[in-house]
C-alpha cells in the first residue's frame, strides 16, 4: 500500500485583506453605497475575506476614470510604450505566481496543481503575448493597408472597454481580457465574478507595482447588478463578457442598438468523440482531462463522449479504472486531481440535472471515493446509456459529469457532435490523420482538438459557433475585437 | 476486450489451457504475429509524455518518502557491466547489496546484482544464503548480434553457474526489419535455456528478463508490440535497456510497458514484472517511477517481485536521502561506500 502523505502547499504566502474596496483610478476606494458580500473557501466555507458591491454611481467613476485615462494617457501612447507595462505585468505574474496560485486555489476551490501549472503559466503567457503585439498592430492584418494597397494609419483603439469574467478561471479570464485590451490601447473597467474577486483585487496591486498609469485598468467588484450597470453604461465602447448564456443573451439585449462592439464568450456541450482506431490510453486521459479538469468547470469541457459502438465496454471498463485513481479533496494539496465544487448554487445544480439523468433513465457511475464534510464536493461521475434527448446529453452541467453516447459511423458522430444549441469545442480521437481533417472540417465547433482536449494556448483564438457566443480571444483574431476596424 | 480476439479472456485457472493454445496460435507464424501486434492500440507520443509529466508532479513527503525510500532501496537490481569488471570487484559489490549502510542494519537489502556471465560465480560464492538473487545479462550483451546458439550456451552457462535471473536482450535488428517471429523464437529459446539442471547452484528455473533497448526501438508504439512480444514469448519480467545506448529508461516509456503489463494481466491472468535500467540516478526519479507504477499498473507491482530498477549509483543516493530523513542533515558523499 503506498499512500502518499499529505502535501499541503503553504498557504503563509497570501496576505488576503480582510477587508476590500473598489480599484478606481489607481487608487482603492469605499464604495458609495453601502452594500457588502463576504467571500469563502469552497472547500471548506471559511469566510476569506469581504468586498464592496459596487453601486451605480462607483461605475459610473470607474468608467469616468476609464475614459479620462483613455483620452489624456493610454490612447495616445505609442504600442511600443504600452508593451513595456505589459511585459513588465507578465514579468511581476510570474514573479508572484505562486502566491497567486495559492490564492486562486483558496477563492475558487480548484486544486494547486492546476492553479499552478496551468492557470498561472497561461496568464503570464498571455500578457507576453499580447505585449508583443501592442507595437505591431498595423501588420495584424487590421487596417494599415488600404484597399487599394497603400499604406493607411494604424488601426484605432475603441475606447472604453467593459468587461465581465466568470468564475471558472477567474485570473485566466482577466487576462485574457485585459491583455488585449490593453495592447491595443483601450481602458477597461473590469468586473470579476462575485464568488472569485481575490485575484482580480490581487491584479489591482499589480497594476500599480507596474506603475500602470491610474485609470487605465479599474476593477469594480459586485455580482449581477453591478455587471448590468457596467455594460449598459453608455459611456462604454466595448463590451466583453465570459460566462452563461442565459447572461450573455441578457447582455446581448441591453448593447442592441447601442454601438457598442460586443464579444460573448458562453457554455457550451463539447462532444470528445473517440474513434476504435485511437489510441486508448490517451484517449482516456484525454476523457478524463476534459471533463475532470477544474471539476467540469470548464465552457469547453468535453462533457459529452460520443464512443464508436465496438469499443464501448473496453474503453469504458479502461474509464473506469482511471477513475477510481483521482484524488479528490483538499484543493491546497498537491497531489489533489479534483477540488472543490466553486459554490453551493453551482453544486445545487449539477446535482439536480445529474437527479434528472438518473430519472430520466441514464445510469449513473461514480468511484468509491471519501467526500470531506465540509465545503462543496461532488465525486467525479459518468453517466452511460445516455440519449441526445436527455437533459444531461443538452444542457450545460458545469461540473465532473460525463455523458457517454454512442455512434457507429463517423458521419452519425458529427451529426451527434453538431445535434447541440451549443459550439465552443470539439474532440477527434483516432490514428487516422485524414479523418482528423475530415472530422474538423465537419464539425462546428470553433475549437477541433485532434488527440489532446483542453489545451490552450494565447496564439491560438478561442471562440464559439451559435449560442456558444460570438468573437474570438487570443491570437491574431483576438486583437480584432478591440480595435476599431 | 473483442479487441483481442484470439485470447480468450480467462477469469479463472481453468481457462488457462485454452489461453495457452490461442496464444501459440498468435505465434504461430511471423503474419499471424504481425497482425496481432499491429492490431494493439495505438501510443499518442504527446499523450504519453504529458501523463508522466503530470505523475512526476506528484509530491511524495515525510512517511511516504520514507516508506518510498525503502521500497526502492529493496527494488535495486546492482549492476556492474563493465569490460574492466573484476572478482574484486563483484565481490565489493555483493558486499553493497547485502548491507548497504554498514551503519544502519535497519536499511533493506537491494533485490539483486547484476553482472555478465563469466563473474556469476563470484557473485554466487559471495552472496551465499543472503537472499540477494543474482542476475546475469546474456545473449551476446549489449548489442545481441550473434548466434541463437552461442546466446543459449551462454545462458545455460550463467544459469549453470547458479544465476537466479537472466536479463537477455532482444533482436533489435530483427523486430525493426519486421521478423516478429524472430524476436519471439530466441525469447522462446532463452527461457527454456534458463531451466536449471539438477546439482547446478541455485533454486528453481532462472526468471527471464527481457530487454528490449527502447531507445534503439525509437516509437512508443514499437514499445508497446516488443512488451507484447516478449510477455507472450514467456518473458518474467520486461526490461526497458541495456543502459549501453542512449536514451536510456524514461518515465514514458517506463508507463508504456506498464500499460502492457496491467492489459496482458487483464486478458491473461499471468502477471509480468517491469525493470527501467539505465540513467536512473536520484531518489527523486527512483520515487517517479514508483509513482508511476502505483497510478498504471497498480500496487500489486509495488514489490521487488515485480518492480526493480537496474541501477549502480541510484543507491546512495538513496541512502543518502534516507539518512537525511532519520537524522534531518546530510552528510558527506564520503560517508557512502562506493563498491
Amino acid at each position: 500500500m503506498f499512500e502518499y502523505a499529505p502535501a499541503p502547499e503553504s498557504r503563509d504566502i497570501v496576505d488576503i485583506r480582510p477587508s476590500y474596496g473598489l480599484f478606481i483610478n489607481g487608487e482603492w476606494v469605499d464604495s458609495l453605497g453601502d452594500e457588502r458580500e463576504k467571500t469563502i473557501n469552497p472547500a471548506t466555507e471559511e469566510v476569506l475575506s469581504e468586498f464592496a458591491i459596487a453601486s451605480d454611481a462607483d461605475v459610473d467613476r470607474a468608467v469616468s476614470a476609464a475614459r479620462k485615462a483613455y483620452e489624456s494617457v493610454w490612447g495616445r501612447l505609442p504600442g511600443r510604450e504600452r508593451a513595456k507595462y505589459l511585459f513588465r505585468i507578465a514579468r511581476l505574474i510570474q514573479e508572484r505566481a505562486r502566491e497567486l496560485a495559492v490564492l486562486e486555489s483558496l477563492d475558487n476551490g480548484k486544486p494547486i496543481r492546476e492553479s499552478r501549472d496551468v492557470d498561472l503559466p497561461l496568464v503570464a503567457a498571455h500578457f507576453f503575448y499580447y505585449a508583443g503585439w501592442a507595437d505591431k498592430l498595423g501588420y495584424a492584418g487590421f487596417g494599415r493597408r488600404t484597399a487599394d494597397g497603400q499604406s493607411g494609419a494604424d488601426p484605432r483603439p475603441l475606447g472604453v472597454a467593459a468587461q465581465v469574467i466568470p468564475w471558472n478561471f477567474p485570473l485566466l479570464m482577466l487576462a485574457w481580457k485585459i491583455a488585449p485590451a490593453l495592447a491595443c490601447g483601450n481602458t477597461v473597467v473590469l468586473k470579476p465574478a462575485e464568488t472569485t474577486p481575490l485575484t482580480a483585487l490581487a491584479f489591482a496591486e499589480i497594476c500599480r507595482q507596474a506603475d500602470l498609469p491610474p485609470g487605465v485598468v479599474n476593477i469594480v467588484t459586485g455580482a449581477g447588478a453591478t455587471g448590468q450597470a457596467l455594460v449598459g453604461h453608455p459611456d462604454v465602447n466595448k463590451v466583453a463578457f465570459t460566462g452563461s448564456t442565459e447572461v450573455g443573451r441578457m447582455i446581448a439585449r441591453t448593447v442592441a442598438g447601442s454601438g457598442k462592439k460586443l464579444t460573448l464568450e458562453l457554455g457550451g456541450k463539447a462532444a470528445n468523440i473517440v474513434f476504435e482506431d485511437a489510441a486508448l490510453d490517451q484517449a482516456v486521459e484525454g476523457i478524463v482531462n476534459g471533463i475532470f479538469f477544474n471539476q467540469g468547470h470548464v465552457c469547453c469541457a468535453g462533457s459529452r463522449l460520443l464512443v464508436q459502438e465496438s469499443i464501448e465496454t473496453e474503453l469504458l471498463d479502461a474509464l473506469k479504472r482511471r477513475l477510481a485513481t483521482l484524488r479528490l479533496g483538499d484543493p491546497l494539496d498537491k497531489n489533489t486531481d479534483i477540488g472543490a465544487i466553486n459554490s453551493a448554487a453551482q453544486l445545487a445544480k449539477i446535482t439536480s440535472l445529474s437527479e434528472a439523468g438518473e430519472q430520466e433513465g441514464a445510469e449513473r457511475w461514480s468511484p468509491s471515493c471519501p467526500i470531506p464534510e465540509k465545503g462543496f464536493w461532488f465525486p467525479p461521475t459518468l453517466f452511460t446509456g445516455v440519449a441526445q434527448s436527455h437533459r444531461i446529453a443538452r444542457e450545460e452541467i458545469f461540473g465532473p459529469v460525463l455523458s457517454v453516447l454512442t455512434f457507429r459511423t463517423p458521419a452519425e458522430a458529427v451529426e451527434k457532435a453538431n445535434n447541440s444549441p451549443f459550439g465552443l469545442s470539439a474532440g477527434v480521437w483516432t490514428e487516422k490523420g485524414s479523418r482528423i481533417l475530415w472530422m474538423a472540417d465537419k464539425l462546428r465547433a470553433g475549437v477541433v482538438w485532434a488527440n489532446t482536449f483542453n489545451r490552450f494556448d494565447p496564439t491560438s483564438p478561442f471562440g464559439g459557433y451559435k449560442e456558444s457566443g460570438y468573437g474570438r480571444e487570443g491570437g491574431r483574431h483576438g486583437l480584432e475585437a478591440y480595435l476599431d476596424v | 476486450m473483442a479487441r483481442f480476439g484470439t485470447i480468450t479472456l480467462v477469469g479463472d485457472a481453468g481457462e488457462v489451457s485454452t489461453l495457452t493454445t490461442s496464444l501459440a496460435e498468435i505465434a504461430s507464424s511471423n503474419a499471424a504475429l504481425r497482425a496481432f501486434l499491429q492490431g494493439l492500440p495505438g501510443v499518442d507520443r504527446v499523450g504519453a509524455d504529458q501523463r508522466a509529466a503530470m505523475l512526476s508532479t506528484r509530491s511524495i513527503k515525510t512517511t511516504a518518502k520514507a516508506q518510498a525510500i525503502d521500497l526502492a532501496i529493496s527494488m535495486v537490481d546492482l549492476t556492474t557491466l563493465e569490460g574492466a569488471d573484476t572478482p574484486g570487484k563483484v565481490r565489493a559489490m555483493c558486499a553493497k547489496a547485502v548491507r548497504p549502510d554498514p551503519g544502519d542494519p535497519s536499511v533493506p537489502k537491494a533485490a539483486a546484482v547484476c553482472v555478465y556471465p563469466d563473474l556469476v560465480e563470484q557473485a554466487v560464492d559471495a552472496l551465499g544464503r543472503s537472499g540477494v538473487r543474482v542476475a546475469s545479462v546474456a545473449t551476446a550483451f549489449p548489442s545481441g548480434r550473434s548466434s541463437l546458439g552461442v546466446k543459449v550456451e551462454e545462458t545455460r552457462l550463467a544459469v549453470a553457474a547458479g544465476a537466479g535471473e537472466i536479463d537477455m536482450v532482444i533482436d533489435r535488428g530483427a523486430f525493426l526489419s519486421g521478423d516478429y517471429r524472430k524476436v519471439y523464437e530466441e525469447i522462446v529459446a532463452i527461457k527454456a535455456a534458463c531451466a536449471r539442471e539438477a546439482g547446478t547452484p541455485g533454486k528453481g528455473d532462472a526468471h527471464l528478463k527481457v530487454i528490449l533497448e527502447t531507445g534503439e526501438l525509437a516509437t512508443y508504439d514499437n514499445v508497446r508490440r516488443a512488451s507484447w512480444l516478449a510477455m507472450l514469448a514467456g518473458a518474467d519480467f520486461i526490461k526497458t535497456s541495456t543502459g549501453k545506448v542512449s536514451p536510456a529508461a524514461t518515465l514514458p516509456v517506463t508507463l508504456v510497458m506498464l500499460e502492457a503489463v496491467r492489459d496482458f494481466r487483464a486478458q491473461t491472468g499471468r502477471v509480468i514484472g517491469v525493470k527501467p535500467a539505465g540513467g536512473i540516478r536520484t531518489t527523486k526519479d527512483a520515487i517517479k517511477y514508483l509513482v508511476l507504477v502505483n497510478e498504471t499498473a497498480g500496487e500489486d507491482w509495488l514489490t521487488p517481485d515485480l518492480f526493480r530498477f537496474g541501477a549502480s549509483s541510484l543507491l546512495n543516493d538513496l541512502l543518502m536521502q534516507r539518512q537525511k530523513m532519520a537524522t534531518g542533515r546530510y552528510a558527506g558523499p564520503d560517508y557512502f561506500t562506493l563498491d
